[in-house]
């Protein structure tokens, strides 16, 4: 299986090969097109290409002064700000390699990276990150050089290794007019097959993988999906995902360069949705995390809205479902009465509705990472929002399978990206090969070797098959694909994305290999089951209380029982039925290392630390008594008791 | 924590008493404020902690003894004068206009700096206009300072009690204080809204250098926070220094604490 689009020359791209040159080039051609915006004290501040170009040449003449050069890794951390990207640039111009870690990162994960990484100049936005770099380097007696962004809370720090953003431009415009030409030649010798940056793999399992990605491959996949999305210099990009992720370097980094599109910085993580509403993007990623939470909000406002403003919103959105979907894609064959009663909807309910989310604008939106639930991605493509799927990993420069416009579905993936080869092994493990893969795992060959073949097929670690329509669907993790007892198969993540398209059900995790049936242990959505039991007036005092209430115990088996008739539909894995579950007394958190920094379960982790309650679960216990240590925001650690109860389910029936 | 020179005394009160009726809220009492420190004022309900904080800013005046501010010694505060001085203050109960925004209520404690008058602004034109930008930036100021550019067009009204209490930090540090009152800032407050305050008045503290009096029930925070400690009891002063020695002080045990060994959320 194969597919090769986007072919060689037909991108309007031919030349600049590094992203350095890029921005050279986006400097030329569109010097006073505004490249990027960052939100300030209630104010929009811009930068043209040509200033853009003449920040990040002060930065790498202040880098280069400060000894940063060639082969060296620049750490950088923090929240999405204009100087955290310059300084990708600016360490790509002296032919090092920025490596950018999670922002919410503990300063033990840091130390990590700058262990493994030789890290000895690291960017960081605020005190708060810089103190966890101090931290970090003092514990392991490591000379780190450290340069901030935001002042606040960093006048005492009289230290001479850790120099403000400004103080380092001002030095690096000083060694500019004393170096004549450093800049240029600095740039020039920097080559496609150069590594362009080092991102760390989240880790379900064991420590983080510092993944290599050269500019070659990196302006491969960003190209590729610029020529298929047919994204521009009009466009706008909000960045506000973790910098440290594979889709942030593709979406508000690499695509910006090629296409010349201009990118948004948020004033705070928590003005998200203010500033996308200000902004208005037209290119847009979210995981589903992120479209689920915006239909709850849009579902519990609507709740409280007026009588007739529901009616109204009722009406439209029955017509919305009805025919929406088929406009957003122009097929035809929608009846003219409906195409009516879509333009009065758009104009009474769906433009406004769009407007409220700040996706007004969108010509193309994104998710993936998880499963996202058919009704919701139905929702906002009825809405008139195009949104769509794709697939892809770190090593694969974010890009293996992208749905085309006009045939996006919400249980597959897409077709194979521009330039992608994919290859399902015996065992169904998907492989990839195209021009833009990793380089190499960072000091680890052992690894390196075991993800890709000698016919350059990187092993995905995804099982998955091609539907009829070509699209490819993913099952789950190979590894975790297992057997049960009575030797069905159990995909466990196919499970939990299943009961987690409840609105209820934030986090859950099944067990089931090589036992006789599946048990799960369910995370209630606080904030969707905490409103659920004020409407109905049960009192409660906090998480643990509100998950321990019989009447959400019983909230959590209806989900259940819903998630239950579609596995029963599945031919493969009806059998994998939830027959037993309890709802934790504590969120699984990062922290605690039960998720990963991007949220996902680490299974082995967690099945370990709750033991007790996956033996509870199996022995036909109806409560167990569990104590678990947690660790506080502040760092603390204590415990959490509780008696937890075991619910046990309804089967449904399997369709012959 | 950070180098912060406390410097020489702002105010003092000398031998104050203050009596409503028969009820004798302050007898004698006399302390003073150093600039740049965090001074805490603690004491049972009914000790006559906010009476004080009224007498300091001239809600209340004392029948007997004097106030030394800003080097001058006067019998009475006057409220007006306290603010055009520089002193601002938070309530215990939040009192801020409901129905406006977050930026609106943190503007009006702009007003004593506002130059132009009533018909200008109504114009808004020429002097006025730039005023007000002048103000709206230093208001924004405020904003970033205290992590709330989310919440910039909402209304205060649907607020959490938390950030309700930061937006009301907010308005009185528009006011650029030297002098910043707090009654009870963390009254009522969760663990984690606790510690955001606590975390803003130490940095209203070391990065604006604003010398803070604040009126504390939680025993951990005050002992953490602050330089020194006045200890009240039914209006008179048992204690006053810093936390460790209040702590030890055995008669500022008995009266507040109750319990030698110090427990940690006296409420």
């Amino acid at each position: 299986m194969s597919a090769a689009a986007g072919a060689a020359g037909t991108h309007p791209f031919p030349d600049p090969s590094t992203f350095p040159r890029l921005l050279v080039h986006q400097a030329r051609v569109r010097g006073d097109r505004i490249a990027m915006r960052e939100k300030f004290r209630g104010i929009w501040h811009a930068w043209t290409w040509r200033e853009v170009l003449a920040q990040v040449r002060a930065m790498a003449c202040g880098l280069a002064a400060q000894g940063f050069g060639r082969g060296d890794h620049l750490a950088i951390i923090g929240d999405n700000r204009p100087r955290l990207y310059w300084a990708i640039a600016a360490a790509q111009v002296l032919g090092g390699v920025p490596v950018p870690l999670y922002q919410d990162a503990v300063a033990a994960e840091v130390g990590f990276v700058l262990d493994n990484a030789d890290i000895s100049h690291a960017l960081a936005e605020d005190q708060e990150q810089v103190d966890k770099l101090l931290e970090a380097s003092t514990a392991a007696a490591r000379k780190l050089r450290i340069y901030y962004d935001d002042p606040r809370g960093l006048r005492g720090y009289a230290d001479d290794a850790v120099l403000s953003c400004t103080q380092l431009q001002d030095a690096g415009r000083a060694f500019d007019a004393t170096h004549a030409d450093f800049f240029e030649r600095a740039l020039a010798a920097v080559v496609p097959g150069d590594v362009a940056v080092m991102l760390y793999t989240s880790g379900t399992t064991g420590k983080p993988k510092g993944v290599r990605l050269t500019h070659a491959a990196l302006i491969a996949a960003a190209r590729g999906g610029v020529a298929f999305d047919k994204l521009g210099p009009g466009d706008e990009v909000l960045c506000y995902l973790p910098m440290a992720w594979v889709g942030d370097y593709l979406f508000s980094y690499a695509q910006a360069y090629c296409a010349g599109f201009t990118i948004n910085c948020p004033e705070s993580a928590a003005a998200v949705s203010n500033d996308m509403r200000e902004i208005g993007p037209t290119y847009y990623f979210a995981p589903p995390r992120v479209f689920e939470n915006l239909h709850s909000d849009i579902m519990l406002r609507m709740e409280d809205a007026a009588r007739v403003k529901r009616v109204m919103f009722d009406y439209f959105m029955a017509v919305a479902e009805r025919c929406g979907a088929d406009i957003l894609d122009r097929k035809p064959g929608v009846p003219v009465l409906d195409r009516l009663r879509y333009a009065l909807g758009t104009l009474c309910v769906y433009a406004p509705l769009r407007d409220a989310l700040g996706l007004a604008r969108v010509r193309v939106a994104y998710t993936a990472g998880a499963a996202i639930g058919p009704e919701l991605f139905r929702f906002y493509r009825t809405l008139g929002i195009n949104l769509k799927h794709l697939y892809g990993s770190t090593e694969t420069c974010a890009y293996i399978c992208l749905q085309p416009d006009g045939a996006a579905k919400a249980d597959s993936v897409g077709m194979p990206a521009p330039g992608v080869e994919i290859r399902i092994a015996a065992g169904g493990e998907v492989l990839v090969r195209s021009a833009a893969l990793f380089q190499e795992y960072y000091r680890r060959p052992d690894a390196s070797a075991a993800a890709m073949d000698a016919e350059g097929f990187f092993h995905t670690g995804d099982a998955g098959f091609f539907d009829a329509d070509g699209q490819l669907k993913i099952i789950d993790r190979v590894r975790d694909v297992g057997r049960l007892a009575g030797g069905e198969l159990f995909a466990p993540n196919f499970i939990e994305s299943k009961l987690k398209f409840s609105r209820y059900v934030k986090e859950a995790v099944a067990f089931g290999d090589g036992r006789d049936q599946v048990c799960a242990f369910i995370n209630i959505d606080a904030a969707a089951a905490g409103d659920w039991a004020e409407r109905r007036g049960i009192a409660f005092s906090g998480y643990a209380d509100l998950a321990g209430k019989p009447q959400v115990l019983e909230l959590i088996r209806g989900c259940i029982d819903r998630a239950n008739a579609e596995l029963a539909a599945d031919a493969m894995l009806s059998a994998s039925q939830v027959r037993r579950f309890l709802v934790l007394h504590k969120e699984l958190d990062p922290d605690d290392d039960e998720l990963t920094r991007t949220r996902k379960v680490r299974r082995a982790y967690v099945e370990e630390k709750y033991r007790v309650l996956v033996d509870a679960l199996y022995s036909g216990k109806t409560e167990q008594y569990i104590v678990t240590p947690v660790t506080f925001e502040d760092g603390r650690s204590g415990s959490v008791a509780a008696t937890l109860s075991i619910v046990d389910c309804r089967a449904a029936a399997v369709a012959a | 924590m950070a180098a912060r020179a406390i410097g020489p005394v702002m105010l003092e009160l000398r031998n104050i008493a203050l009596s409503f009726g028969g009820v004798q809220a302050l007898r004698g009492i006399s302390f003073d404020v150093r600039q740049h420190e965090i001074r805490a004022i603690i004491g049972p309900n009914g000790a006559g902690k906010s009476s004080l904080l009224n007498v300091i800013n001239g809600v209340y005046v004392p029948q007997q003894g004097e106030i030394v501010f800003q080097g001058r010694v006067r019998r009475r505060m006057d409220r007006h004068e306290a603010a055009r001085q520089g002193m601002a203050r938070t309530f215990q109960n939040i009192a801020l206009f409901k129905g406006m925004s977050v930026l609106d209520n943190i503007m009006t404690g702009r007003l004593l700096k506002m130059r132009c008058n009533f018909l200008q602004q109504a114009l808004y034109w020429g002097a006025a206009q730039r005023e007000e930008i002048a103000h709206r930036a230093r208001a924004e100021e405020i904003i970033e300072f205290l992590e709330i550019e989310h919440l910039r067009k909402t209304p205060v009204g649907r607020l959490p009690y938390g950030l309700q209490k930061r937006v009301e930090l907010g308005r009185a540090l528009a006011a650029e204080p030297c002098l910043l009152l707090l009654d009870e800032p963390m009254a009522g407050m969760n663990v984690e809204e606790k510690q955001d305050m606590c975390r803003y008045i130490l940095d209203v503290n070391q990065e604006l250098g604003t010398t803070v009096v604040l009126i504390e029930h939680d025993m951990g925070v005050v002992m953490d926070l602050s330089d020194r400690v006045l200890v009240l009891d039914y209006g008179r002063k048992i204690g006053d220094g810093r936390p460790a020695e209040v702590r030890a002080d055995p008669l500022v045990v008995a009266a507040y604490l109750g319990n030698p060994s110090m427990p940690e959320g006296h409420a």
